[in-house]
């Protein structure tokens, strides 16, 4: 009875505050005036939380933050950085804290950047987007993946609320190898891929390997096959869960069934929806599996495990100088927060980082920048073929969106619809139906 | 003239006063608050809104959350149901044959324990893949047929994420029910025997009896312990294929993590602890009725 009793007290003394009453929420207003001449800004100090900790990302960080620092005296770079998974549970208490940093790196989706925005933690960058030029720096479908209306509901549309430094898109690893020996060459048409698969099956390959028990990769594949069926503008609105479109279209449907023949002629490896992400790609690399669908994040591990027998090109059109449509994407933006105590060196700091120096820095230290990515000195091999992969997706405007962006919860709706259709315990139909419910109860509202 | 000791009665609270601030600052305020946030629809960062308690009307007509809790009943039977038989049977065999490095027994059987539930279930991942180590047992034998990539099969994902939890759980119920066993007087089985009971009789007659607290000490662990899984479901399967493993406190992690829905999360949550209340107070009753 005593516990009951203390926990009633307890609910008592807390009923008093609302969640979240110290943060009323509404747009931050962006500045009237912006100064870009850093050296003049007089003593700052910058706080910045990046998640750049791995390997080739710490170094470009570590080098771009040493020169930043030796340009500009004046501007005390104070880096704060977490891994991926920590950035992202802590940054949420962080930015409603009175003690929140300058700039942050952002996850892109609804969760994460379409929140702050939606609570007025971000500050839109359209002012210094002109004063420094960034919207000839990077291309319109680069930049939409950090841009949201100012109540947050919109994504892709509206102001501009970040910088992304780099970016990934999803194309087709190909083994050299055992195309030569089925006697072929890189597939240059989607009929030309198709035709690929089968031969390779015909041969005892396997044609491509998937591992889909952490649910997300066959949305990269639906994702490639949907490229080739339906038209990019119809994907954009879908994938950024604006109202519009419809999941229910025959396209859709069609590119449904066509995963599904993938399935039926046994183009996966057996028991794919049982088998993990990272040993399916780790099967490739050793010598098992014709293609994989999967993003340039593999560009170092796949080239360390098959050397030169590697290459990577971007989802063949249905004529070979089709515009490429290819689902892709940029890494986390860098945004500046309500509470940067001077935005124009939080701004004079991104315009840095995303320069085309910037990029030279990120492209030699093993990273794949996101603008002027052909024009870099890539390296032999893989990366060469992914940098100028991506840098013609890039150039002619090609990249869709992720489709799990659309809705909070369409990662977990397409994750288990895709799950359900491979294994056929969904029909196309049924598949498209679950998607179209997620989107228009979202996209409706 | 002093006053007999103890008295005067209230200066009790003066003793237990330390402990229950700690427990009221850690356990029952968190309890409170989260009772408190379940009934807001909050995101975390803005104002939230009084929605009462529709957050809990919304708990159980989502017919997918339904699914998750009668996952997590099913978790009960491999988490709890099967580690007290094995560890019946299992403890009585050690006890009774008197094996040389019983020791050595024990702590095998209670490693897993030890071993970080992160670390057993990419074990056991890597186990079930389809090429990994049980298929290809499976081939060996010839039983091709059965071979399958088992967490990604819609019918025996549950069941193998469920073993799992019996392969860890057995090692806590043996070894509780091994100390149980070791404090029966020798006199007991002695008369038993001088009855003329046998091997099972002396099982159902002496030690079955005796450790019926133990048995009830287990079951509780293990019933939380099945009711709460996360942990294991998170790293295995992420609740797929489709939602055919999805439990409560991954929901839990996911709304209040991933959507930002608070209130919706700790609605989810209340539940599960009255749930779990109610089970482990039904449990402790059964036990103490039959001590009384």
């Amino acid at each position: 009875m005593k516990v009951v009793a203390l926990a009633t007290a307890a609910l008592l003394l807390t009923a008093a505050c609302t969640p979240g009453s110290d943060n009323p929420g509404g747009a931050a207003s962006a500045p009237s005036t912006v100064k870009t001449d850093a050296a003049a800004l007089g003593d700052v100090s910058l706080t910045v939380w990046d998640q750049e900790v791995r390997g080739g990302q710490a170094a470009q960080m570590a080098e771009l933050n040493k020169q930043f620092q030796a340009k500009y005296p004046n501007i005390k770079l104070k880096r704060v950085s977490r891994s991926f998974d920590d950035l992202k549970t802590t940054l949420r208490l962080a930015l409603s804290g009175n003690d929140a940093p300058d700039v942050v790196q952002a996850n892109n989706g609804r969760s994460d950047m379409g929140e702050f925005v939606k609570a007025g933690q971000l500050v839109p960058l359209d002012k210094w987007a002109d004063a420094y030029n960034w919207k000839s720096r990077y291309p319109a479908s680069v930049l939409q993946y950090s841009r949201y209306s100012p109540d947050g509901k919109t994504f892709g549309e509206g102001d501009l609320y970040g910088m992304p430094q780099v970016g990934e898109v999803v194309g087709i690893y190909y083994n050299k190898t055992k195309l030569t020996a089925l006697g072929l060459e890189p597939p240059k048409t989607w009929a030309d891929f198709e035709n690929a698969l089968g031969k390779a099956k015909a041969a005892g390959e396997l044609p491509m390997q998937l591992g889909n028990l952490d649910k997300w990769p066959a949305i990269h594949v639906f994702g490639t096959v949907q490229d080739k069926h339906v038209p990019a503008q119809q994907i954009t609105t879908l994938a950024f869960g604006r109202p519009g479109a419809s999941w229910k279209t025959t396209e859709n449907t069609q590119a449904a069934e066509t995963l599904v023949s993938w399935v039926d002629k046994g183009y996966f490896n057996p028991g794919f929806n049982g088998q993990g992400y990272d040993p399916a790609w780790q099967d490739f690399g050793k010598g098992k599996g014709v293609f994989l669908i999967a993003g340039t994040w593999l560009q170092a591990d796949l080239q360390k495990a098959l050397g030169d027998k590697v290459g990577f090109l971007l989802p063949p059109g249905a004529s070979a100088d089709e515009k490429p449509v290819v689902t892709g994407g940029t890494g986390l933006p860098f945004a500046v927060t309500n509470k940067a105590k001077n935005p124009d060196a939080a701004a004079a700091y991104i315009n840095f980082i995303t320069s085309s120096d910037a990029m030279k820095v990120l492209a030699s230290t093993g990273n794949l920048p996101i603008a002027d990515a052909s024009s870099q000195q890539a390296p032999a091999g893989l990366a060469g073929d992914i940098f100028s992969a991506f840098g013609t997706a890039v150039s002619k405007e090609g990249l869709v969106p992720y489709l799990d962006y659309a809705t909070p919860t369409m990662y977990d709706t397409i994750g288990a619809a895709l799950q359900d259709l491979l294994a056929k315990k969904a029909t196309p139909q049924q598949f498209v139906d679950k998607l179209e419910a997620d989107y228009s109860k979202f996209a409706g509202k | 003239m002093s006053s007999p000791p103890g008295e005067p009665r209230k200066i009790g609270y003066l003793y237990i006063l330390p402990a229950l601030l700690v427990y009221g600052a850690f356990l029952l305020y968190p309890l409170g608050r989260a009772v408190h946030l379940s009934l807001f629809e909050w995101n975390g960062i803005t104002l939230g809104k009084f929605v009462g308690l529709s957050n809990y009307a919304d708990v159980v007509a989502d017919a997918g959350l339904r699914a998750a809790f009668g996952h997590a009943l099913v978790l009960i039977v491999f988490y709890s149901v099967l580690p007290v038989v094995i560890g019946l049977a299992l403890a009585s065999v050690l006890q009774r044959a008197r094996v040389r490095g019983l020791g050595f027994f024990r702590t095998v059987v209670f490693l897993p324990q030890v071993v970080a539930m992160v670390v057993v279930a990419v074990s056991w991942r890597h186990i079930y893949a389809p090429d990994g180590p049980l298929n290809d047992v499976l081939r060996a034998v010839g039983l091709d047929s059965v071979a399958r990539g088992w967490l990604g099969d819609y019918t025996f994902a549950l069941p193998a994420v469920g073993v799992i939890g019996t392969w860890f759980e057995t090692g806590l119920v043996t070894v509780l029910l091994l100390a149980g066993m070791a404090r029966i007087p020798k006199e007991r089985y002695e008369a038993a025997r001088l009855d003329g009971a046998g091997a099972f009789a002396e099982f159902f007659a002496v030690v079955l009896p005796a450790v019926r607290g133990e048995i009830a000490v287990a079951v509780t662990l293990t019933v939380i312990a099945a009711l709460r899984t996360f942990d294991l479901v998170y790293v295995t399967t992420s609740g797929g294929p489709g939602t055919s493993t999805s439990v409560p406190s991954y929901e839990v992690y996911h709304r209040a993590f991933e959507l930002g829905q608070v209130g919706s999360a700790a609605a989810i949550g209340v539940c599960l602890t009255v749930l779990i209340f109610v089970i482990t107070l039904g449990v402790n009753r059964l036990a103490d009725r039959g001590t009384a």
